[in-house]
């Protein structure tokens, strides 16, 4: 954290890492507080440097200032630019004059005892809720608790990595802990956990600053499940505790939006932001679930992870579907059914077809046919997925139908190799052989 | 394969899909073109002329896979026949439908050839004489529909090959040959 404190006129900024859609990277324990539009950073003491930060997003976070190009501006091209709270040596109060009535408000504040910066708001949003907010952050010094924590994590030799994504670890997972010192910090753990419950509910505001450490209390208790079944193997545990546990477990590892995008801090700015969030989001459940996850599975998944600040369907649908306007690798399809599906923007609809195709030519399933439900299993994803790939397999020819009291299969579409001309005919070589002799092994 | 008596069945008649009407275009259109070959196909050799829809025609189910058409996809594959010309339906509400494998003019010209391979030119026959008499066994006017026959002698007459009369019963007509 020293070297973030160097004074002059390059050192006051530094450039601040974002996410692919356009959304600040988060330290640890670092929260988003508030977001303004429009706003342009000035200083009488340096003008250089600042004449170019104008008309960006401003995030206040717990720990940082973060000066972000709005996309659609001339000055996109510029790097993100943050300044540590740490920094920020005093908060001037904001004057009322006649002068200040005609003005943009405007906030001035100290830097390292030497530079005075001055926030410019030229757009529409909560200027006293985020004067308010400011002075909070500022007063609460997040910032020391950290490099208090992160003084004893050196100490115990475990290096404090920055967090990556501020949802998931460096490495893309949930973060997670060492087995070891779960089993040694066991005790002292529970004693911490009470006394961090019993806060958390004074009252709502506690509440939101307790968000970090149920996050991470979360993840713990997690652990201790994962690890209880190898540790505690008495005999055949029973299937009902181990279900419950997995259970807790996928509660557990939906804590985890730390900074979910609010109305309240993103104001006008609302859906962008979320957007920008939710394409950040959906990286890893949409690796699970290969490639392709239904708008309505992902309302499930991305409130879970908000907790608290639930969004409505309307407002995922919206965030969705300013995709188009970022430059984000996922996208919104609707298919012909009227299904609605988030994908990657590289998942191929060739991939899924082939495996379709080794799917149904198989030779029992040339005989039998597939439902959704046999599909979902192989391609491991939801029927309601699989029947829409079915049905678009069915649409390019390669699958066709069988209506029958037992319901809809698929079968691999024949009907190509059927000779029109001489109706006995089947190729020794082809698919119609070969489901010839798959049927008629069976029927002998 | 299977069998319908002496019809020898094509694989795919045991293929599921084969008794559910497509609704992929391209697909859909090749399963129609090879219904409309097998009805006509199993007409022709079992000499079946006349195809309810609601009948129990063989063709229209599968009992080995437990298939069986939908009128739906009946009646399309009916009508696509009458499309080509080699069909007819005989009331409005699509029930029945008419096989002409031969169409009229092929069957005009069966009778002919009939006509002059039997030296009949300038004899008398009755209508039921050419579905059943001892000329017409063994060749294709053996039990012939008479709705198809009617049609094929009238073409004839229009084109002056012979002349109908009204017999002495009210239901049989007599064929007058001038060819």
């Amino acid at each position: 954290m020293a070297g973030e404190s160097t004074i002059g006129p390059d050192g006051l900024f530094h450039n601040a890492e974002v996410t692919t859609s356009g959304r600040p990277v988060l330290r640890r324990n670092e929260v988003e507080c508030f977001l303004l539009s429009s706003v342009d950073l000035d200083s009488e003491d340096d003008p250089p440097r600042f004449a170019s930060l104008r008309s960006g997003n401003l995030i206040l976070t717990t720990h940082r200032l973060i000066w972000i190009p709005s996309s659609s501006q001339s000055n996109a091209s510029l790097p993100p630019s943050s300044l540590p709270l740490a920094s920020v040596t005093h908060i001037f109060s904001h004057k009322k004059s006649i002068k200040s009535m005609f003005h943009s408000p405007r906030i001035r504040f100290q830097v390292d005892s030497v530079v005075v910066v001055t926030i410019v708001f030229r757009g529409k949003g909560d200027f006293d809720g985020f004067l308010t907010k400011f002075w909070e952050c500022w007063r609460g010094r997040a910032w020391e608790e950290d490099e208090k924590r992160e003084s004893e994590a050196s100490g115990s030799g475990t290096g404090a990595g920055t967090v990556a994504q501020g949802l998931y670890g460096n490495d893309g997972t949930v973060r997670m802990v060492g087995l070891a010192g779960i089993l040694r910090k066991e005790q002292e753990q529970w004693e911490s956990t009470d006394k961090s419950l019993q806060d958390a509910f004074q009252d709502l505001n506690a509440l939101m600053s307790k968000a970090k450490e149920m996050v991470s209390l979360a993840e713990k208790m997690r652990q201790k499940l994962l690890s209880a079944p190898s540790s505690s193997q008495n005999g055949s545990g029973d299937d009902e505790e181990m279900g419950s546990k997995e259970e807790m477990q996928q509660w557990m590892l939906s804590v985890g939006i730390i900074s979910p995008v609010t109305k309240e801090s993103a104001g006008a700015l609302y859906h962008q932001e979320l957007s920008r969030q939710l394409a950040d989001f959906v990286r890893i459940p949409l690796e699970q679930a290969g490639g392709m996850i239904s708008l309505t599975d992902m309302y499930y998944h991305f409130n879970r992870a908000r907790g608290t600040e639930l969004i409505s369907p309307d407002d995922l649908w919206q965030a969705c579907t300013l995709w188009e306007k970022f430059d984000v690798p996922v996208m919104l399809r609707k298919f012909d059914s009227g299904v609605k599906v988030i994908q990657n923007k590289s998942h191929s609809d060739e991939e899924v077809m082939s495996r379709i195709r080794t799917l149904v030519t198989k030779t029992e399933t040339l005989r039998t046919g597939v439902t959704a439900s046999d599909a979902a299993l192989t391609l491991k994803i939801a029927p309601a997925m699989a029947k829409e790939h079915l049905l678009s397999a069915e649409t390019k020819g390669l699958l066709c139908r069988d209506m029958s009291p037992d319901g809809l299969r698929f079968y691999f579409n024949l009907f190509h190799e059927f000779d029109l001309t001489n109706l006995h005919f089947v190729k020794d070589f082809g698919t119609y052989g070969e489901w010839v002799k798959a049927t008629t092994l069976l029927s002998v | 394969m299977q069998k319908l008596g002496d019809f020898k069945l094509p694989q795919f008649f045991n293929y599921p899909p084969y008794f559910t009407l497509q609704p992929v275009r391209d697909t859909r259109e090749k399963q129609i073109q090879l219904w409309k070959e097998l009805i006509l196909d199993y007409c022709k050799s079992q000499k079946v002329f006349l195809i309810g829809v609601e009948d129990d025609f063989p063709l229209f189910s599968n009992s080995s896979i437990d298939r069986t058409l939908s009128h739906e996809a009946r009646e399309t594959f009916l009508s696509a026949i009458v499309g080509e010309g080699r069909a007819e339906w005989l009331d409005k509400g699509h029930r029945k439908c008419l096989i002409l494998w031969h169409r009229i003019q092929d069957w005009a010209d069966i009778i002919l050839k009939f006509v002059r391979e039997n030296g009949l030119e300038d004899s008398v026959m009755t209508v039921e004489e050419i579905r059943s008499g001892s000329e017409s066994l063994g060749t294709e006017l053996e039990g012939i529909d008479r709705t198809i026959l009617m049609r094929a002698l009238k073409l004839l007459e229009n084109k002056g090959k012979l002349a109908l009369f009204k017999g002495t019963s009210a239901d049989d007509e007599g064929v007058k040959f001038s060819v």
